[in-house]
């Protein structure tokens, strides 16, 4: 076993900075936290036991500057260096410079990051693990009958996908054999034009998918699930409610998701807190994995509510050398929990980034609310990173207390000082019939947001003041 | 002369290229027209271009690429006589 960790040094800033400081200090491991220029009056910083200045306030300089972090780190007799999320955190170098300093990398191995960051290579340890994936075509095809024998072996309706094809350009969504027919001449055409190749893979089309995920930690040996979330309710691919376990599978989806997450972490022998995502098709009741990130994520607190397991806590016990502490059926699921993410931003004003001073600050409070934020009256937002000011996480017995408890919680909050933040969408969202029923998907909000316009406009007085 | 002296409308991270490796928008010497852009501004990740807004020759830039800017700092001058 490696010697108990005494000094941790926190690679990252903002809540998630502060999250993790809370969960050293509770184990007696003493922090250091790292700041940028424009970070110097940060709470991580004045909550940390020490703290190091490592560049100016662009981030590629700061937190992203492998060298002076590690530099900070040795400097500080730190053992060991947590990457939160963002950042440095899935970068394989950065997890081998730290390691072949002799320090511990709170997370998996190079390796692990390299093999389960890339998708093609995740994609394939998917398919060794028998954990299903999108089904697509065997490589290239190259002619019509190729592509018509493949979409049949993968079920309509079928993507045409031109190979060099990126950002949606080159894709033709086909329903049937028939209309494959039809645009297979046209997207081997475009394809050559736009890309010089008129190759195209095939893959089954979701046009209505929901974003489910499952929480694993493993030791490098052993690998344990604590269950799912489910984060469909996303603008631009950023997840804004994210809720667990998710209202929209039945037990036994939920067992076979589960347990191939598992399979999956424990065949590449993973080690550290990692999360498996998949889509999940709710008209067909199938689920593919899509892709691994190998760090904790920003909505891991709805997975402590449900399972009272401190996730941080335990990547710093498997950091410092304990195999798993905790067997399968000790993780049990119990209620729902939802988490908002609150942003500087306007939502009533095509999202536009909302900057100031904190003046009044009121947390909302009572049994099963949690604010993980980085807020205290006096601190000025800073324009250089993400628009992230707190997480509002209410658990209660069962989803339809939660969402009374979230409305109620959302009523409490003050945060005087800006104009507007993300709270009046959730004040919203929590109203909506849709939203209450958990009928939603991937593709929900951004129309959503265009046909509530005006109700965003007017929920906001009440909520800032 | 008349110099015209365009201001941040924003705080954040100023960038005088669209991307680090494409080629800078204005350099000082050049005409410029009013819908021209001159920079990006970037705050909280999102994006908002910088525009000429008149008709001249750009003799300054007060803020190299990659810089911190606060609202009301000069940006960049335009010479409109």
């Amino acid at each position: 076993m490696s010697p108990p960790l005494k000094t941790l040094l926190i690679a990252n800033r903002g809540e998630i900075a502060v999250r993790i400081i809370r969960a050293a200090r509770e184990l007696g491991i003493r922090t250091v936290a790292v700041f940028s220029e424009a970070d110097k009056e940060s709470l991580h910083v004045r909550m940390a036991d020490e703290a190091v200045h490592v560049g100016p306030h662009q981030a590629a300089k700061s937190y992203l500057n492998a060298e002076a972090i590690i530099a900070a780190a040795l400097a500080t007799g730190s053992q060991a260096v947590h990457p939160g999320y963002g950042f440095l955190s899935e970068n394989a170098s950065f997890a081998d410079a730290v390691r072949a300093t002799g320090m511990v990398f709170v997370g998996p191995s190079g390796d692990a990051i390299r093999r389960m960051g890339d998708k093609a290579s995740a994609r394939q340890a998917a398919v060794r693990a028998g954990v299903p994936v999108v089904p697509g075509s065997d490589g290239l095809v190259d002619d019509l009958v190729a592509a018509t024998r493949e979409a049949a072996r993968i079920g309509y309706p079928v993507m045409i996908k031109a190979t060099a094809g990126g950002g949606g350009r080159g894709i033709r969504v086909c329903a049937d054999e028939a209309a494959l027919v039809q645009q297979w001449p046209m997207a081997q055409a475009e394809a050559k034009a736009a890309f010089g190749n008129g190759a195209a893979y095939l893959e089954r089309f979701i046009g209505r998918a929901r974003h489910i995920e499952v929480q694993i930690l493993g030791d490098g040996q052993n690998a344990i699930h604590l269950f799912e979330r489910e984060c469909s309710l996303q603008r631009r691919r950023q997840k804004v409610w994210e809720e667990a376990p998710s209202p929209s599978i039945d037990g036994a989806t939920r067992q076979a998701l589960c347990e191939s997450a598992v399979s999956l972490a424990k065949a590449v022998r993973y080690s550290g807190a990692g999360t498996l995502e998949f889509l999940y098709d709710d008209r067909s009741g199938e689920f593919f994995f899509i892709e691994m990130n190998t760090r904790i994520q920003v909505e891991h607190p709805i997975t402590e509510a449900i399972t009272g397991v401190d996730l941080v806590r335990e990547m710093l016990m498997i950091a410092a050398g304990h195999p798993l502490r905790l067997r399968q059926s000790d993780i049990v699921c119990r209620g729902a929990a939802i988490e908002v993410r609150l942003n500087a931003e306007d939502p009533a004003k095509g999202f536009s980034p909302q900057l100031g001073r904190i003046e009044e600050l009121v947390w909302p409070g009572g049994p099963g609310i949690r604010v993980d934020s980085m807020l205290y009256p006096g601190y000025t937002i800073s324009p250089y990173y993400d628009s992230l000011l707190a997480k509002l996480i209410v658990f209660a017995e069962s989803r339809d207390a939660a969402l009374a408890r979230l409305q109620g919680a959302l009523g409490e909050l003050k945060l005087g000082g800006l104009k507007a933040t993300t709270a009046s969408l959730h004040a919203a969202l929590v109203r909506d019939e849709q939203v209450r029923h958990a009928d939603y998907h991937t593709g929900f909000l951004e129309p959503w947001l265009l046909e509530n316009a005006s109700r965003l406009a007017t929920a906001t007085p009440e909520l800032s003041s | 002369m008349a110099i015209h002296s365009i201001l941040s409308p924003l705080p954040g991270t100023f960038y005088r290229r669209p991307a680090p490796d494409q080629p800078l928008y204005k350099k000082e010497g050049d005409q410029v027209q009013p819908d021209d852009v001159l920079g990006l501004i970037e705050v909280m990740k999102q994006f908002s271009e910088v525009t000429a807004d008149v008709a001249g020759t750009l003799v300054k830039f007060h803020v190299d690429n990659d810089m911190p800017v606060d609202p009301g700092m000069p940006l960049a001058d335009i010479d409109v006589a």
